[in-house]
């Protein structure tokens, strides 16, 4: 590492702040900060917090980009603050604010209560008409790697609510369903274990859903997680166009495989993987 | 915690412009949305205008004299635009919804690829197929139609 690397350097640090007891809106605090190479975000609020003002609130928790809780809009931008290292965004001025599309807790906290809400309504779990297979299985449920494929993006959302400050469909319909518990809503329609196809058709094809999307695309270019929240909305809409046409065939979700059943082995062997030297 | 006192932090329509990575399709969606509403202003005026034949002969004729203005020839150019972008941009959001052009689904590897990389093409296309419409359209209404 070059020696100008590991040099610190002051910048400026624009923070919005909103205390509820006393400020009727945010107001922008500027902090100097000296900010070496490597320093995330998320480590410079802590450096101001332990060293200029302990009244600083936010919301953190992992601390490397498993959790969501410290997504922010940073210079802005939705981004996790634990993710993002500060001479990366800028080597002047760093401003950060809530996520919006949230109602302010106080300074960095969004209430992100409303999000997981909508989560709640299309239902986020394996919905099966055998409960007792749900409850006590009497076996695995084995997919083949195809069908994994088509539900495994979208597994790796971590609700942190970036997706949602960016949509600019959400900054104008409090009601609309959010690109978040769509994706999660397709996530489980898409799983070859799950028939909640028709349970969640209600929330997911109602107005303020899937059809308010029109694709900005911005929910799946913020995503920390590579999620592509917009791609699992198109996918979604496609589902529903079919099932309104009656062209959406209904296959019958995975049965759960007795761990001492050999029948399907018998059937299909293990593929034997190329040699990779000479013989 | 939503019933304690916070501040609310919708952006409201400034989010249709603000609030992303300001790709191109942000902007995309925002001007069909304005082009819409665009065009549905000038349905309602031209529904208004249409109307006045029920008043007869001398009343339309002092109507269409009344439109026959440089303003309104420039509104006609404006409409022009609204409708060349509005229905390309529309095919592409109807191919977009019905799941084609935003690729299948893979498993997130960094530096992530998304569906919006994946129907850019689309979006460049809908740019210079909507230039050239308005082109046609403008040199039809300033230079062929006088």
């Amino acid at each position: 590492m070059k020696r100008q690397d590991v040099q610190e350097r002051i910048i400026s640090v624009y923070i919005h702040r909103f205390d509820p007891t006393s400020d009727k809106k945010p107001r922008a605090v500027l902090y100097e900060l000296a900010v070496e190479q490597g320093m995330t975000v998320l480590d410079g609020l802590h450096r101001i917090k332990e060293t200029q003002d302990p009244t600083l609130a936010f919301r953190f928790s992992c601390r490397m980009g498993v959790c969501g809780s410290c997504a922010m809009l940073i210079n802005g931008k939705p981004m996790l603050a634990c993710n993002t290292q500060i001479l990366d965004v800028t080597d002047k001025a760093l401003t950060v604010a809530p996520l919006p599309n949230f109602r302010v807790v106080r300074d960095l906290v969004p209430d992100l209560a409303p999000l997981f809400k909508k989560h709640v309504q299309v239902n986020p779990y394996i919905v099966r008409t055998d409960g007792h297979e749900m409850e006590s299985p009497s076996g695995e449920f084995i997919q083949t790697p195809e069908e994994l494929i088509k539900y495994l993006q979208f597994t790796y959302c971590i609700k942190c609510g970036a997706c949602v400050a960016a949509c600019p469909t959400a900054a104008t319909d409090e009601n609309y369903l959010g690109p978040m518990a769509l994706a999660q809503a397709y996530r489980y329609i898409v799983d070859s274990r799950d028939d909640g196809f028709h349970s969640r058709k209600s929330v997911v094809g109602a107005d303020k859903a899937v059809f308010n999307c029109h694709y900005a695309g911005e929910c799946s270019a913020v995503c920390p997680k590579g999620v592509d929240p917009a791609r699992a909305i198109q996918f979604m809409k496609r589902e529903l166009v079919r099932d309104y046409l009656l062209m959406r065939r209904h296959t019958a979700p995975l049965k759960a495989r007795a761990l001492n059943d050999k029948s399907k082995e018998k059937k299909t062997p293990l593929p034997v993987p190329p040699y990779t030297v000479d013989r | 915690m939503t019933d304690n006192k916070t501040s609310g932090n919708r952006l409201g329509v400034k989010g249709w412009f603000a609030g992303g990575r300001w790709g191109m399709e942000r902007y995309i969606y925002a001007i069909h949305r304005l082009t819409g509403l665009g065009l549905l202003l000038f349905l309602t005026i031209h529904i208004f205008e249409s109307s006045m034949r029920i008043y007869g002969a001398p009343v339309w004729e002092r109507t269409m004299a009344f439109l026959d203005h440089p303003l309104f020839a420039a509104g006609e150019f404006l409409i022009i635009i609204g409708f060349a972008f509005h229905a390309i941009n529309g095919l592409r959001l109807v191919f977009l919804e019905l799941g084609f052009g935003v690729g299948k689904a893979i498993e997130p590897v960094y530096p992530y690829r998304t569906s919006v990389q994946v129907q850019r093409p689309l979006a460049i296309a809908v740019m210079i197929l909507s230039a050239l419409l308005i082109a046609a359209g403008g040199i039809d209404l300033f230079f062929i139609r006088p």
